[in-house]
């Protein structure tokens, strides 16, 4: 064991340790904020007694005794203001507000990571805030790492933060282990948090905003943790290998100009193999359990392609199958969407035009660019290249995304060039 | 997803009717207001900046001219209808959000207590991710 603080494998152990301990603090004492104080001062300790001292032989335990006695303290002295504000016969005795000794008995603290997540992906929270409380008390990152990765001010994300923790407060959820009933609600609540974490990393890992792709590794450091917790939880291991297999991919979407390279296109020895081997591994063995999921499902088609040496080689009619499941799961029209494009590569781009006809009534999708974008492309496939520029530049005009405008205003400006 | 509200002011209104010209009780409430909008846009945690401009009569157009050096004229173009009086970039969850917060500000008080009820542009700042989805 090290007694270097700053070393990496301590520093990570911290890491891992202090959602848990904050964990496992709220989980007693029920108040978050002074939780997080708490657990902040425990930190703190720490760092500044186990270099001379040495790494504790339980530093999960050492942290989380010290939380609870600042946590203890912390009580006392709420307990000594509020007699001396309202010296009244009301008042609880001390006994009732002290909490349990520090020492005892703790059946379920290798829960209390998953306790904290329960609590930040609250259903009582909108996304965005949902995900900021997540990255800071479960990811253990500033509130000013946090306002950077979203580009608002520090103020503006210490406030959405605290809001949050206030909401939470006032849902009256108690904090602990939801029954069973409520559990499959709740980690889906958490899975969908950690989904969109990623999601907002992976989508900005292009161009100059590389910073974001943070965000990227701590949504899978969080999912890891909690397929530790679950390991026979089938949508939480879908869920890792999707983020796996998908993330594999990065070194290759972006050229040398920060503009975005579709997957077809991309050079794919630059593929992650290390991160597409557990992902591929970690979905077959949850696959063959049963009991398939919407994120297996993703992982599923994400490993298809991973597996496919050259674009040309996608097996397509896996990929048709595995979106057709998806589509009677869940009534997303984006999965009906990639279903059209995987039919188009399966039967022909007229198949797929007319699938997308199927899509135009459809309210959710009406004005977005993916669909036209897919148009775009199915025409050209189709050899209809006005038509495809047409809609090239629909979608441009309509994507709020400038790396995604740029690609299509180049592709329209490419058939234009080639087809005068 | 960040979105922009532009106060329009319509510049037929302008010389009978700008801001400065208000009593100043009225601008008193106006400002009042402001102020307890753009905290509530904070305390949601919603806020990313907001600034007022300078008038039409402070306004000048620039073109490059042939030699790259700017020529610079007085005021907006004869065709302008709406001069640009101030924005919001607020960060909110859904586009419903921001027509709320446009339909506040738009309601922002007037002379004599009144809503202005002016028209707030709303348009989604572009992103520098891809867009994707996983």
């Amino acid at each position: 064991v090290t007694s270097d603080i700053r070393h990496p494998a301590t520093e990570s152990l911290l890491r891992k340790l202090v959602p848990q301990a904050l964990g496992a603090v709220v989980r007693r004492f029920g108040d978050f904020s002074a939780a997080e104080d708490a657990v902040q001062e425990a930190l703190l300790a720490a760092i500044t007694q186990w270099p001379k001292e040495g790494v504790p032989d339980n530093p999960r335990a050492w942290l989380i005794q010290v939380a609870r006695r600042r946590m203890t303290d912390h009580l006392r002295g709420e307990l000594v203001r509020r007699r001396r504000e309202a010296a009244s016969m009301q008042q609880i005795s001390p006994d009732e507000q002290v909490a349990p000794a520090a020492d005892s008995a703790d059946a379920a603290d290798q829960d209390d990571t998953l306790i904290l997540l329960f609590m930040c992906c609250h259903p009582a929270l909108t996304s965005p805030s949902a995900i900021a409380l997540t990255l800071r008390a479960a990811g253990g990152l500033t509130t000013a790492e946090i306002a950077n990765a979203f580009l608002v001010p520090e103020a503006t994300m210490a406030q959405r933060i605290s809001r949050a923790k206030q909401r939470i407060k006032d849902s009256g959820v108690p904090f602990q282990i939801p029954t069973d009933h409520e559990r499959a609600e709740r980690l889906a609540c958490v899975l969908h948090v950690l989904y969109l974490i990623f999601n907002e990393g992976y989508a900005s890992s292009i161009g100059p905003d590389l910073q974001r792709s943070d965000l990227s590794n701590e949504a899978i450091r969080l999912t890891r943790s909690v397929h530790d917790l679950l390991p026979e939880n089938p949508e939480v291991a879908g869920l890792l290998a999707l983020m796996l297999l998908t993330d594999a991919r990065r070194p290759a979407r972006t050229g040398p100009d920060g503009g975005l390279i579709p997957l077809e296109e991309q050079d794919r020895t630059l593929w992650d193999r290390g991160a597409i081997s557990e992902g591929v591994a970690l979905i077959s063995s949850t696959l063959s359990k049963g009991s398939v999921g919407p994120y297996q499902l993703q992982a599923a088609i994400a490993a298809v392609h991973d597996e496919a040496a050259r674009a040309a080689d996608t097996d397509w009619t896996q990929i048709m199958t595995l979106y057709g499941l998806l589509k009677r799961m869940s009534d997303n029209p984006m999965v009906a969407l990639n279903c059209a494009v995987a039919a188009a590569m399966v039967y022909g781009p007229r198949a797929g035009l007319e699938l997308l006809q199927e899509l135009d009534g459809d309210q959710r999708l009406a004005g977005h660019y993916r669909l036209a974008a897919v148009r775009a492309h199915l025409h050209e496939r189709a050899g209809d290249y006005q038509a495809a520029m047409t809609h090239y530049l629909a979608a441009a005009v309509r994507t709020t995304s400038v790396p995604e405008r740029n690609y299509l205003s180049a592709q329209a400006a490419r058939l234009a060039a080639k087809h005068k | 997803m960040k979105y922009i509200l532009m106060m329009q002011f319509p510049l037929s209104d302008w010389k009978t009717k700008r801001i400065e010209l208000w009593p100043p009780q009225d601008l008193k409430a106006h400002m009042e207001f402001l102020q307890r909008f753009n905290k509530e846009l904070a305390d949601a945690g919603e806020f990313v900046r907001t600034e007022g401009l300078g008038g039409p009569e402070q306004m000048k157009v620039v073109r490059a001219g042939k030699d790259g050096t700017p020529a610079v004229t007085d005021g907006p173009f004869a065709e302008t209808k709406e001069v640009l009086a101030g924005y919001w970039i607020v960060d909110v969850g859904t586009p419903q959000r921001a027509y709320e917060i446009a339909a506040r500000a738009s309601a922002a008080p007037g002379p004599g207590g009144t809503p202005l009820n002016m028209p707030i542009e709303v348009r989604p700042v572009m992103m520098s991710s891809s867009g994707d989805d996983v």
